[in-house]
C-alpha cells in the first residue's frame, strides 16, 4: 500500500485514486489525415517503462480531479506529482 | 537418450536410494551461433523450443532464461485450464492446447497431473446469465463442451457454494465446462524441458538478454549476460518483460504489465473438488493436490513490474470469496505474490511476426496465458519455422491494431480479464 500526494488534496491512502495510463500522449491535431498506423500508434501502442515514467492519475474518491505523477515502476516509488497542463519536469 | 519414466524405472531407482536419476536437462553454455534463440524460459518458451525441434526439425536452438526455468509466472499462477471462449479465434487457439493437454503426460513421459475436473463459472445478475448462456451456445457451436447449469444445479455440482438469494451477489446460475481443469505447473516447464533437451536443444539459464542486434531490418543476434549469440530467428517470449525486450529492438508494442495477485491457503482435506471462477466478484477458487486452496485475485490499474500488488485486491476478491463459501471463514492464507502479466487493449494474445525480419513475439496472454502452454508453444513453433503465422494464430498478429480487426474477449471471456 502506498500513500499518493494528490496535488489538491494533499496525501491520500491509494485506494482512492484510479491510474490512468501513460501521460503526455498528444491527441492528433488532425485526426481526418492519420494514417492507420499513426491511429495505432496513437490508441494502442505504450511505452510501458520498467523505471521511471509519466502517468495520468484520477483522485477518484475524493475531489475527482486529474493530475500527472512520476513513478518508477520497477519499485512503485512516487517521484513527483504535478497538475494537468504542467510541462514534464525534464529529469 | 533420456531413460523412460516408469513404475519400472521408479522401483529400480529405489534401490539405489533415488541417488542415480539421470538429469533431466543439461546446463549448457551458449555456442556462438543458433539458427534460432528463445527468450524466455516459461512453459510457453520451453514448449515453443520443443514444438520447433520435434514438427519443424529445428535441433539447433536455444532457450534463453534470465532466472531459473519455469520460475516466473509459469510457476506462480493458478493452474486453470479450460477453452470456453466466446470468438471462434480464441475458441480456435484455446481449444487447440486443451487438445494438446488431453495427451501432454504421455507424449512428454512427464506426469504434468492434466486433471479435468471441470470449471464452473458463476452468473451474479441477468445480464451475467444471458451472456453465459450466449457463451455456453457459442461454445457448441465451435465443439467445445458447455452446459449451462440453474442455481440448484450448481449447487448440486459444488454443495459448498452458498445458493441463498439473500447474499450481495447470489448465484443465479453458472456455466460447466467439464473438460477443463488444472495441471501441475512446474511439471509442464519441467517436461518441455526435458523433451526438448533430449532432442539436443540447449536451456541457458541465468542468461540475460541485454540487447538486439539489428542489421537493417533483420535480426543478427543477441547480447547476453554471456556474450553476444549469432542468430537470424529471435522468438521472445517474456510475459510481463515483452515490452522491455522490444524497446531493445526499437519497436512499441500495444502492451500494459501489472501486477496480478494470488494466493493459497493452509492445506486442508477435500473440500472442493472442481475449479470455481465468478467475473461479477472477481474470484476464483480451487484446490490443489496437497490440499491448498488456490485463489485467483484481480490485477492493479497501473503499470508495475514490482511483483507487488495492492493489498485492497486481496481484500476484495477474500470478501467475495467468503461470502460465496462461508466454510472457508476460519482458513489462513499461507503466502500471497504478484506476478507481473502483459495485457493486450484487447485482452487477446499477440502470436505474430513482426516489422523486423526474423523477430517474433508470443505476448499479451494477459491473466489467462498457462492453460494455453502447450497450443501457443505449437503455434508460436509453426510461426517461427515456416516464418508464417498457422492459420489458428493467423488472427493473433501485432496488426490487428492497425486494421481494427480485434479479437475482443475482454468482458466477453468467462472471467474477468
Amino acid at each position: 500500500m502506498f500513500v499518493i500526494n494528490c496535488p489538491y488534496c494533499g496525501e491520500r491512502d491509494q485506494q482512492e485514486f484510479k491510474a490512468g495510463g501513460e501521460a503526455h500522449i498528444e491527441r492528433p491535431k488532425q485526426p481526418t489525415e492519420l494514417s492507420d498506423d499513426e491511429w495505432a500508434e496513437y490508441l494502442f501502442m505504450r511505452k510501458n517503462i520498467k523505471g521511471v515514467q509519466f502517468e495520468r492519475w484520477n483522485h477518484a474518491h475524493g475531489c475527482r480531479k486529474w493530475f500527472n505523477m512520476v513513478r518508477d515502476t520497477s519499485n512503485d516509488e512516487i517521484k513527483l506529482v504535478y497538475k494537468m497542463g504542467e510541462k514534464p519536469p525534464l529529469e | 537418450m533420456k531413460n523412460k519414466y516408469s513404475i519400472f524405472s521408479l522401483i529400480k531407482n529405489a534401490f539405489s536410494y533415488h541417488e542415480n536419476w539421470q538429469k533431466a536437462w543439461k546446463d549448457p553454455q551458449p555456442k556462438k551461433e543458433y539458427d534460432a534463440v528463445i527468450v524466455g524460459g516459461g512453459g510457453h518458451g520451453l514448449a515453443t523450443a520443443y514444438y520447433l525441434a520435434k514438427k519443424h526439425n529445428m535441433k539447433n536452438i536455444a532457450v534463453v532464461e534470465k532466472g531459473w526455468i519455469g520460475g516466473g509466472n509459469t510457476g506462480r499462477n493458478t493452474t486453470i485450464i479450460r477453452s470456453n471462449y466466446l470468438w471462434d479465434a480464441s475458441a480456435g487457439l484455446y481449444d487447440h492446447a486443451l487438445k494438446i493437454w488431453e495427451g501432454l503426460s504421455q507424449e512428454l513421459n512427464y506426469n504434468v497431473m492434466f486433471s479435468q475436473r471441470g470449471v464452473m463459472n458463476l452468473a451474479h445478475n441477468l445480464q451475467d446469465v444471458r451472456d453465459l448462456k450466449r457463451r455456453t451456445h457459442a461454445n457448441r457451436l465451435n465443439g467445445i463442451d458447455a452446459v449451462y447449469l440453474n442455481t440448484e444445479e450448481v449447487k448440486k455440482f459444488c454443495p459448498i457454494i452458498n445458493t441463498s438469494p439473500d447474499i450481495r451477489y447470489p448465484v443465479l446460475g453458472g456455466t460447466l465446462q467439464r473438460r477443463a481443469g488444472t495441471a501441475r505447473h512446474d511439471a509442464v516447464a519441467w517436461g518441455y524441458a526435458r523433451g526438448a533437451d533430449e532432442m539436443g536443444v540447449d536451456i541457458i539459464q541465468n542468461c540475460e538478454v541485454k540487447g538486439i542486434k539489428r542489421n537493417g531490418d533483420s535480426v543478427e543476434g543477441i547480447e547476453t549476460t554471456k556474450g553476444f549469440i549469432k542468430t537470424n530467428k529471435v522468438g521472445v517470449v517474456a510475459a510481463g518483460h515483452s515490452s522491455v525486450i522490444a524497446n531493445m529492438a526499437g519497436l512499441r508494442l500495444p502492451l500494459e504489465s501489472k501486477p496480478l495477485q494470488a494466493l493459497v491457503s493452509e492445506p486442508v482435506k477435500p473440500v472442493i473438488d472442481t475449479v470455481v471462477m465468478s467475473n461479477a466478484v472477481h474470484a476464483y477458487v480451487s484446490q490443489s493436490d496437497k490440499g491448498e486452496l488456490v485463489i485467483g485475485a484481480g490485477t492493479d490499474d497501473y503499470v508495475s513490474y514490482s511483483q507487488k500488488g495492492s493489498h485492497q485486491i486481496v481484500e476484495g476478491t477474500l470478501n467475495a470469496i467468503l461470502e460465496l463459501y462461508p466454510i472457508f471463514s476460519r482458513m489462513r492464507m499461507l503466502r500471497q505474490w504478484g506476478g507481473i502479466v502483459d495485457i493486450c487493449p484487447d485482452a487477446s494474445p499477440i502470436l505474430s511476426k513482426t516489422s523486423i525480419k526474423g523477430l517474433y513475439f508470443n505476448c499479451g496472454w494477459g491473466t489467462g496465458g498457462f492453460k494455453a502452454t502447450p497450443g501457443s508453444g505449437d503455434l508460436f513453433a509453426h510461426t517461427i519455422a515456416n516464418d508464417e503465422p498457422h492459420k489458428l494464430n493467423a488472427a493473433f498478429n501485432l496488426n490487428r491494431f492497425v486494421s481494427g480487426d480485434l479479437v475482443d474477449e475482454h468482458g466477453a471471456a468467462a472471467v474477468a480479464h
